[in-house]
């Protein structure tokens, strides 16, 4: 394996969170290497620390214990600000709860992180409306999120992960809140961008049948992980 | 992110509510209104003020009775009377930066023509009294120094008891009485065009002082001289002369206080204007307290803002904006709702200073500074209120605040 190709290199992650006197050993110490165009998929039951192993690769939290690498730079030592860079550059989100900004458009929706990395107004439209062609909305740009379905939403939020050209995509139980039918939609979705698009992706899901599409599948139990498939 | 992109959004996000943010600014609009307001009613007060002293002369000195310190018993200034019309003359005759002067007895009395009836101020004055106070005759003549001498019955009326009495009918030659005593109208006074305000100085009728004496009030001492220096430059020294003039008729030792009293106009007019001064100041204070009121207005409202938007902050952060970023989307709301309202404010308090100034018949002055001011003052307070909820969403912790329901 050439190590070129890693994107993602954890080391012993853990993270414990204080609740009170009690500790929360959310993880326990995981180590795995995510190459750059994987599409892996996470599975385990509620409370397993999905989420959490999440959060720290999305740069929105550090690990207690353990070193995390994401394109080689060792971001488990970066400042909140450096994380938010990061964020900004490298990760896109897709959430569970779709997170769209409450009567805002989908293009402004979609143009969101460009705002933070000081993108010309110009051209943050053009990638924005690329984006939004990219999930299949391509007349839909000035739609408000109140008057768009699960499904549309939810492109919304893929085209606003897509737009800064993110290394990673994160998507937390994204068909949680929609059928299976429109589940099986943004799937496919996912799939199309990271085979014809080389996008590294990382979902979490409960659905057997969507981690049939991951070409890996790791599963977590109690903050270790159980299987890798 | 740029500025203009960020009071975008700002200006977007208000307008997403846009009755609570006119409701919050609200607090500024009255406020900013206020401050121009009343500010503009203490200068107005000051200008007018400053006006009536220019107009009166700036090389006018007043004298009158009574000590120069207020210490010491005594029933106030005029219960003197040692005053009299030889030290009006000595001063004219011995103190040579003087050029003119008025001897003055005031009194009020009840003025009957025909069947109108009008009660007024009664200025008893020299002949010189329109030079002195650079007061113009409209038609006739003032009185003269032979009118004066002979304790004529004359006398010359101030435009608004001629209006009264006449109401535009030829006044000169006719009869009026005052107290009774028949006097004839020889002249009227241009008018000083005030309606309103403290006192009206067109409403009086001068006569001259010796016939004030003798036919009104009975008595042999003056009330006061007016004097006039030969320029605003000489006065002081004129002030000087006339103080060791009076020293030496009225036998004061050498050592001992005055039992007359010089003033001139610049320091009664400084006197004035501070008086309107702190006017201004006490005004603008307690209208400032209502622009306090509207920040602590802006600060509640963000702060239930930045509760509300938590699940907007957090996809904020998740999207890469850096804790300054959304310091200054918050801070840049406030900013904005308090600049509008300033803006909003200004129109509001230039317009009711006009309104003021039309239906309460004040004088009002809006200067640009009270207006600058009141702005800045405006921002300020919506950098001061809103500096602790923007810091407050900026603190939020990104994974806390997109679980946030
Ligand atoms: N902020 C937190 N404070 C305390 N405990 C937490 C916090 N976040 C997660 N946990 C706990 O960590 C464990 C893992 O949670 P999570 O990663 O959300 O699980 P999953 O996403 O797999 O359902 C759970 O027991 C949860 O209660
Ligand atoms: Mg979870």
């Amino acid at each position: 394996m050439n190590s070129n190709n890693v994107l993602i290199k954890m080391e012993d992650l853990t993270k414990t969170y204080q609740v009170g006197e009690t500790q929360v050993r959310a993880l326990r110490g995981i180590s795995y290497d995510i190459r750059k165009g994987d599409l892996l998929a996470i599975m385990g039951p509620s409370g397993s620390g999905k989420s959490t192993l999440m959060n720290i690769i999305g740069c929105l939290d550090k690990p207690t214990n353990g070193r995390y690498f994401l394109d080689g730079k060792e971001v488990s030592t970066f400042n909140k600000n450096q994380l938010a860079g990061i964020r900004n550059n490298k990760i896109g989100f897709v959430f569970q709860t779709f997170n769209l900004l409450a009567r805002t458009t989908a293009l402004e929706n979609t143009e969101l992180p460009l705002l933070y990395s000081n993108t010309p107004t110009r051209d943050a439209k053009k990638l924005a409306m690329k984006a939004l062609a990219q999930v299949g909305l391509e007349d839909r740009e000035l739609h408000k999120s109140s008057q768009m379905s699960g499904g549309e939403r939810q492109r919304v939020a893929i085209a606003r992960a897509l737009v800064n050209s993110p290394s990673l995509i994160l998507a937390d139980e994204p068909t949680g809140n929609l059928d299976t039918k429109t589940g099986n939609e943004i799937m496919a979705v996912f799939k199309r961008l990271n085979r014809e698009n080389g996008i590294t992706i990382i979902l979490v899901t409960h659905d057997p049948e969507v981690s049939a599409i991951a070409e890996k599948v790791m599963h977590i139990r109690d903050g270790l992980i159980e299987t890798l498939e | 992110m740029n500025i203009l992109r960020t009071i975008k959004i700002a200006l977007k996000a208000l307008s997403r509510n846009k009755m609570r943010s006119f409701l919050t600014a609200l607090g500024i609009i009255i406020g900013v209104g206020a401050v121009i307001a009343m500010v503009s009613i203490g200068q107005g007060a000051k200008a007018e003020v400053e006006k009536r002293f220019s107009e009166m002369g700036t090389n006018l000195l007043f004298v009158r009775p009574g000590s120069r310190s207020y210490r010491g018993r005594h029933g106030g200034s005029s219960s003197y009377e040692n005053l009299t019309e030889a030290d009006a003359e000595a001063i004219l005759e011995n103190c040579d930066a003087v050029n003119y002067i008025s001897p003055n007895v005031n009194s009020r009395a009840q003025i009957i023509y025909q069947n109108k009836n009008w009660n007024t101020s009664i200025y008893g004055t020299g002949h010189d009294y329109p030079i002195i106070r650079n007061w113009e005759v409209e038609e006739g003549e003032f009185f003269s120094e032979q009118h004066v001498k002979s304790a004529q019955k004359v006398c010359i009326l101030g435009s608004e008891v001629n209006q009264n009495l006449f109401e535009g009918a030829n006044p000169l030659g006719q009869i009026i009485r005052m107290n009774k005593i028949p006097f004839r109208v020889i002249g009227t006074m241009e008018s000083k065009g005030e309606s309103g305000g403290w006192f009206n100085r067109d409403d009086v009728i001068f006569i001259p002082y010796t016939t004030a004496q003798m036919r009104l009030l009975g008595i042999n001492h003056i009330q006061s001289v007016d004097v006039s220096a030969i320029s605003m430059d000489r006065s002081a020294e004129a002030m000087a002369q006339i103080e060791e003039v009076l020293r030496i008729r009225h036998k004061i030792a050498p050592g001992a206080e005055d039992d007359f009293n010089v003033r001139n106009m610049s320091d009664i007019a400084e006197g004035a204007s501070e008086a309107t001064a702190i006017l201004t100041i006490l005004l603008g204070g307690i209208a400032s307290i209502s622009l306090l009121v509207g920040g602590i207005g802006i600060m509640n409202i963000m702060l239930v803002s930045v509760t509300e938007r938590i699940r907007e902050i957090g996809i904020r952060m998740s999207m890469g904006a850096r804790e300054k970023d959304i310091l200054y989307q918050f801070l840049t709301e406030a900013i904005v709702l308090s600049t509008l309202g300033g803006l909003l404010g200004i129109t509001l308090g230039v317009g009711s200073s006009q309104l003021i100034s039309h239906f309460a018949d004040m004088t009002t002055v809006v200067s640009f500074g009270s207006v600058a001011l009141a702005f800045i003052f405006a921002a300020s307070v919506g950098i001061f209120f809103g500096f602790y909820p923007a810091r407050k969403a900026s603190k939020l912790d990104p994974i806390d605040a997109l679980r946030y329901e």
